[in-house]
Order: C-alpha cells, then sequence, then structure tokens
C-alpha cells in the first residue's frame, strides 16, 4: 500500500486522537485558568484574618511549587501509577488522569501570569473604587480582573502551545492522544512518514489556536491597554 | 453653634506609620456648602488626613461624624459612607479599562444597584456638568490630563456625595489645563457642595475658600478666612509659606 492511501485508511483513527489531544489541550487550559485565576487572588490579596492567609497562601505557594518543580512525565507517572491508585481511584481512564495532571500544572503556571498581571495594576485603581463604596471583591471583580485579563492574555495565550505540545507525553501512560496513534499506525505499516503528518498536525493546531487568541485579544482590546494584540504577530 | 448646623466633624485624628505620628490631633468642622483649602509644607499628613475621612486609612484615634454619624468605626457601613464622601485624586485613577460613561456609571451599577439605562442617563448628566459628554465613549487613555480629571469629577458626583475630598486635584497638570479642572471646581463650590480641597493653588484659594486651613507637623497651625490669613496678617505662618511658594522656595 501506498502512504496516501494509509493515510486515508487511517485517516478516521488519527482524527479521533486530535480531539483527545484536543480535550487534552482545553482540559490544561481550562482547569488551568479555573483554579489558576482564584490562586492568583489568593496571592496577591488578604482576607484580613491572619491564620486564614496563612494557610491559603502557604497551600498555593506549595502548589505552585511542586508543579512547576517536577518533570511533566514525573507527574504523570507520579499521578497514574502512584496518588490515584493511592486513593482508590487506579481504575481512572488515562486520559482523565493526562487531563488533570495537565490542568494542575496549567494552573500552578497560569495562576503566576495572572498574579504577575494583577500585581501591575495601579494601586490607585482599587483605592478609587473602594473611595465609591465598592466592596474588596466587587472591586477585584469589576475592575481589577477585568484589567488583569488584558494584560495577562498575551502570557495566557503562549499557555496555549505549551500544553498541546506537553500534551504528547500522555503518550507515556497510554492515552490514545495524536502521538500514540501515529506510534500504533506507524507500528502496523511500517510507514514512518505517518510521523510527519502528526507533525504538520501539531503545526497546524498550533497555528489555527493562536491566531483564535490573537483575534480575540484584539477582540477585547481597549486604548491605551499595551496587552492588546494588535500589534502581535504569530511566529510559526 | 449645635452640631445639626455641621455637616461633617472630624475630632482629634491621630494616625501613625511606625513609630512616626503623622497626624498628631487635628479637627476641624465643616457647614453644609462650606469650601475648606488644606495647605502645607510636603509630608505634612494632608493626603493621610484625606484619607482617614473616608476611612481609606484607618486613624488609630480620633472620630469622624457625616451628619452627625460616625464613619469611624463603622464596620460594614463605611461602603455607604464612602458614596456619600468623594474623592478625586491627583493622578485621576480612572479606571483605564472602562470608557468615560462607564467610569462614571459603574458604581452606580454596582454600588447602588441602579439599573443600567438610567445609571447610563445620570453619568450622562454629571459628565454634561464637567463639560465631558462628548467624550462619554473615550477611554481615559484618550483624554487629557485636565479632561480625565473631570470624569474623575463626575465619577464623584454620581454618587450624590454629601462631601467631595480632592487631593491636589491639578499638581499633574499643565496651566491650561489646572485652569479648567479648577473652573469645574468653582462653579461646583458656587452650587453648593461641600468640599475640602487640598491644593497649592492660591487664586482658587483666594476666590473660592471659606477657609484656609494651614498644616504643618501633623497638626493644624493656623485656620482663617482666604483674607484673615493671607491679607490682614503679615506675619502669618499661612503667608510665609505662600510666600515662599511663589519665590519657588517649597
Ligand atoms: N502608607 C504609608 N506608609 C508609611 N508612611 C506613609 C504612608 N503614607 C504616608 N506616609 C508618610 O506620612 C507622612 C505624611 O504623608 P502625606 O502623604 O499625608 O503628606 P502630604 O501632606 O499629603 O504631602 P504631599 O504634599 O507631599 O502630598 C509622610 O512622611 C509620608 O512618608
Ligand atoms: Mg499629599
Amino acid at each position: 500500500m501506498d502512504f496516501i492511501s494509509i493515510l486515508i485508511d487511517w485517516a478516521p483513527y488519527l482524527l479521533t486522537g486530535v480531539f483527545i489531544t484536543l480535550g487534552l489541550t482545553a482540559a490544561g487550559l481550562g482547569i488551568g485558568i479555573i483554579m489558576g485565576l482564584p490562586m492568583a487572588i489568593g496571592q496577591v490579596y488578604s482576607t484580613g484574618n491572619w491564620w486564614l492567609d496563612k494557610i491559603i497562601k502557604s497551600f498555593i505557594a506549595v502548589f505552585v511549587w511542586f508543579f512547576r518543580g517536577l518533570p511533566i512525565l514525573v507527574l504523570l507517572f507520579l499521578f497514574y501509577f502512584g496518588i490515584f491508585p493511592a486513593i482508590g481511584m487506579g481504575s481512572l481512564a488515562p486520559f482523565f488522569v493526562g487531563a488533570i495532571v495537565l490542568g494542575l500544572r496549567g494552573a500552578a503556571y497560569q495562576s503566576q501570569i495572572f498574579r504577575g498581571a494583577i500585581q501591575s495594576i495601579n494601586e490607585g485603581q482599587m483605592t478609587a473604587a473602594r473611595s465609591l463604596g465598592m466592596t474588596k471583591l466587587s472591586a477585584i471583580k469589576n475592575i481589577i480582573l477585568p484589567q488583569s485579563f488584558r494584560i495577562a492574555l498575551p502570557g495566557w495565550s503562549n499557555e496555549y502551545p505549551n500544553i498541546l505540545t506537553d500534551s504528547a507525553v500522555c503518550y507515556a501512560i497510554g492515552v490514545a492522544e495524536l502521538l500514540t496513534r501515529s506510534s500504533q499506525i506507524v507500528s502496523q505499516t511500517y510507514e514512518a512518514s505517518i510521523y510527519f503528518v502528526c507533525a504538520g498536525i501539531f503545526i497546524i493546531l498550533n497555528y489555527a489556536g493562536m491566531k483564535g487568541l490573537l483575534a480575540l485579544e484584539n477582540r477585547i482590546a481597549v486604548p491605551g491597554f499595551s496587552g492588546s494584540g494588535e500589534d502581535n504577530q504569530v511566529f510559526l | 453653634m449645635s452640631d445639626e448646623e455641621y455637616i461633617l466633624r472630624v475630632e482629634d485624628i491621630h494616625k501613625k506609620y511606625g513609630n512616626s505620628e503623622v497626624l498628631k490631633g487635628v479637627s476641624f468642622n465643616v457647614k453644609k456648602g462650606e469650601t475648606l483649602v488644606f495647605i502645607g509644607p510636603s509630608g505634612t499628613g494632608k493626603s493621610t488626613l484625606l484619607r482617614c475621612i473616608n476611612q481609606l486609612t484607618v486613624p488609630e484615634q480620633g472620630n469622624v461624624y457625616l451628619r452627625d454619624e460616625e464613619v469611624t468605626n463603622s464596620g460594614a457601613g463605611i461602603n455607604y459612607f464612602r458614596q456619600k464622601i468623594g474623592m478625586v485624586f491627583q493622578n485621576f485613577c480612572l479606571f483605564d479599562h472602562l470608557s468615560a460613561v462607564r467610569n462614571v456609571e459603574i458604581a452606580l451599577i454596582k454600588v447602588r444597584g441602579m439599573k443600567p439605562e438610567e445609571a447610563r442617563e445620570k453619568a450622562l448628566y454629571e459628565l454634561r456638568q464637567v463639560g465631558m459628554e462628548e467624550w462619554a465613549e473615550h477611554y481615559p487613555a484618550e483624554l487629557s490630563g485636565g479632561q480625565a480629571q473631570r470624569v474623575s469629577i463626575a465619577r464623584a458626583l454620581a454618587m450624590d456625595p454629601d462631601v467631595i475630598l480632592f487631593d491636589e486635584p491639578t499638581s499633574a497638570l499643565d496651566p491650561e489645563l489646572t485652569r479648567e479642572v479648577l473652573e469645574v471646581m468653582k462653579k461646583l463650590a458656587q452650587a453648593g457642595m461641600t468640599m475640602l480641597v487640598v491644593t497649592h493653588e492660591m487664586g482658587f484659594a483666594c476666590n473660592v475658600a471659606n477657609r484656609i486651613l494651614f498644616m504643618e507637623n501633623g497638626k493644624i497651625v493656623e485656620e482663617g478666612s482666604p483674607t484673615d490669613l493671607l491679607e490682614n496678617n503679615e506675619s502669618s505662618r499661612t503667608r510665609q509659606f505662600v510666600g515662599g511658594l511663589v519665590m519657588g522656595e517649597d
């Protein structure tokens, strides 16, 4: 069989892998932002209760240190073979283990992106909000976060290619994502060129995603915010 | 004179930062519609005093009353008093991600719970008061300093405050822009707004202020009408200081 017919035969199989890869990436970004944002807020602001603050801030610091400090492969093995079996969830499908690990790791990185953005906002914004009678929480929600988002978006966008490419490591615990499926095809057909296809798909996903994020940046851009995407370029 | 006649009373405010006592017992009363101008050397505690009034800074000792209700020690009630005590900052502090009109309406919606259409209408009205209605859809980065400051005055006005605190509202502005902001403030004073203004604009102080309070080392050391302090009393501390300002010795 020639390369083209192999490709056509296996296309549906490969395409499913694309969706699984995108699923892992979406989990990494999604869990990352859902957990990363509150973590960033917890790191920057205080509740006023000394003990509570101490506990929250130490927990976040350890979390970030742990997930940024370990190689992703080590994290995957640790969770897949160690932590999940130990807590009675050893039968959890590899996909979910991969998604959770990418998500928690994403949260650790993204919390620091958002923290930097929040801290870069002039103190006067909070002061002005409070001076109008806003509660601290309302000021964070209505004033600080919308500004932080715009500032953080370019940095946050970079998490997309990072997580997309990292997701291929889930191969190691047997998640049937793009790389895993490519390598299965290669071992069955002896057609190593499939890896070119695999690489090509990653590049396309990368490019399309970055274009989408850039469009989002431009859409929410506000005059005077350096975070706006207008002059940014997509580099492949 | 009974307490009823004062809209704002400030009693014996003390504030320390570490070991240095920045406010050493400051007291004064303000009648409705009065404009008070605070002047004094840098680092004397003028900004700190204003921030103690709306509790952005919490003093160790002393009380503030607005219409006989205690502002100090008001717990969560402080968010009500802060609506009634507006504040205008030296560097405007407009919300950078919001257009001028959104800057003015946001607290109406989020704090007062006003309906968006109603808030928009009120915001546009306040912008008109400061001559900024045509700039409603522009973002802070697109405004001159004077325009930004006028929007920030509209933002404070929108909450229907009893008093507005101005902390050096024109210090960051060119003379040209300073004039347009002072015009707005003068108009407000004439319309009966109660205002506490920290400024070194002596023209404004002489023409608009009912009283000048001269602060030094955390205390009010002189207090009186502009005429008393600047014309009648040759040797007043205020006059010496103002003379220094003119000579550029501040
Ligand atoms: N948050 C703070 N922490 C520590 N010290 C402070 C703080 N805020 C003000 N101070 C100190 O308190 C003193 C009074 O400051 P304040 O800003 O009230 O003076 P000011 O009269 O407004 O001066 P200026 O004319 O320069 O604005 C200064 O010595 C200042 O350094
Ligand atoms: Mg000051």
